[in-house]
């Protein structure tokens, strides 16, 4: 069997929405909308949530010309094309002026992994922007998981602890689970090697 | 298990750009400081979003007219872009969704961060996508990118580039990458160009000029071949209690 080597990765750059989300950075009239914009059918089964965030480079800034990507199961932990229509796919750019993003999607089911366990309820984040050379990896779990999280077999690989509740998403009084990123720093998010 | 697929094969990190190159400067504040915790892949990683090749225009692949009012063509070198999606085991990855973007012939992105004082193109836009047929192809057409200006250093200039954005067969193998054109002068010049540590792996984001494929009196054509990450066969895989 040939091997070949994985094409190298670079930035994304500051202009990725041409590409990626055209529609929201004005050009219109290419695609009918913005791929990834809606993830989520009146048919699909579970519980609706909502997820909003920003992420935040070295200086505590929030990077205005990020673009997130999700992926996660549907309701019953199972991932890929869902007969209700539920796509288990997400994108968002960060908000021109304060790079916030939402994402309306239903509560991922726990995972089956290789090794026997259940993995919690997650959604993996992949994230690039100009400034980022590579998309980083990363995971949001849930605060009322606790239980299955002293379970999960990939937060049992955080050798460090204390790191565990950088990829903990908090419930705020609207409702809506927030989550920040923060790419560098005494709060750095956990990121993977996939 | 009865899967006959194993996980995805390692990254080589000496043939990724690490995410602090200095002398791109942004990539100062927006680099990670900590160690990245490996992983190896799990179903969530091994999936990905599935796209329906019924979900593209008829000209989402030509972005000479895509954007153009009708009778109309976007300004510049017409040019045809091609080549094969595969994986590191060397198949082809049939359904790929490949999106692309890039400036006009002048060196300007329509975008409104940008600054540069060359014209837009009424009739460029500068997005596209495709998706590979079975045997993993694609190709598209576009106007050939001028060189950009770019707040770095003080007099830096990126190379004419497309950007692509690549969807393989699941979120592990997601992509995104820039392709370059043979010959120019600027690529090795590029702070993000040099970003890569290895030559053969830069190289392999240069796009040759691709006689056979140019069309006379037409358009040139290039040729631009991506690899996404591969999964190792695994007949017996029985990975240890906890990992």
């Amino acid at each position: 069997m040939s091997k070949l080597f994985e094409s190298a990765s670079q930035t994304a750059g500051p202009y990725v929405h041409i590409g990626c989300v055209p529609n929201f950075c004005g050009i219109s009239d290419v695609y009918p909308n913005d791929l990834g914009e809606r993830m989520v059918t009146d048919a699909a089964p579970g519980e609706r949530i909502s997820i909003t965030g920003a992420v935040f480079d070295g200086t505590g800034a929030p990077l205005k010309d990020v673009l997130v990507e999700i992926w996660q199961a549907n309701s019953d932990g199972h991932y890929g094309n869902d007969a209700s229509g539920f796509t288990g796919w997400g994108r968002q750019a960060g908000h021109g002026e304060t790079g916030t993003w939402q994402f309306d999607t239903i509560k991922p089911g726990p995972v089956a992994h290789a090794s026997g366990h259940l993995m919690a309820p997650h959604i993996t984040f992949w994230i690039v922007a100009r400034g980022i050379n590579i998309g980083l990896h990363t995971r949001m779990y849930f605060p009322e998981d606790a239980a299955a999280h002293a379970d999960d077999p990939v937060l049992a690989r955080i050798e460090d602890k204390s790191r565990i509740a950088t990829l903990l998403a908090s419930r705020a009084d609207d409702g809506m689970y927030h989550f920040n990123i923060h790419l560098q720093g005494p709060q750095e998010t956990v990121f993977f090697d996939v | 298990m009865t899967d006959t697929k194993g996980g995805y094969m390692a990254r080589d990190w000496t043939r990724q750009p690490p995410a602090l190159t200095p002398r791109y400067k942004t990539s100062l504040t927006r680099s990670p400081r900590l160690a990245k915790i490996s992983l190896p892949s799990t179903l969530s990683e091994e999936t990905g979003p599935v796209f329906d090749q019924n979900m593209l225009g008829p000209l989402d692949n030509d972005l000479i007219t895509n954007f153009a009012a009708p009778g109309e063509m976007a300004l510049g070198p017409r040019i045809i872009v091609h080549g094969h999606v595969l994986d590191e085991t060397g198949r082809g990855v049939p359904n790929a969704l490949i999106e692309v973007w890039q400036a006009n012939a002048g060196g300007r992105y329509r975008h409104k961060n940008e600054g540069y004082l060359a014209p837009l193109d009424p009739h460029f836009g500068g997005c596209g996508r495709v998706m590979t047929d079975e045997q993993g192809h694609y190709s598209f057409r576009t106007v050939k990118p001028g060189p950009y200006p770019w707040p770095n250093g003080v007099n830096d200039w990126r190379p004419a580039h497309i950007h692509f954005s690549v969807f393989g067969q699941s979120f592990a193998q997601r992509l995104i990458t820039q392709m370059y054109f043979e010959g120019d002068p600027l690529i090795w010049r590029c702070p993000i160009v040099a970003a890569i540590p290895d030559r053969d792996a830069t190289e392999r984001l240069i796009a040759p000029l691709d006689m056979q494929h140019t069309i006379p009196m037409d358009a040139q054509a290039y040729r631009f071949d991506i690899v996404l990450r591969g999964r190792r066969a695994s007949y017996f895989e029985n990975r240890p209690e906890g990992m």
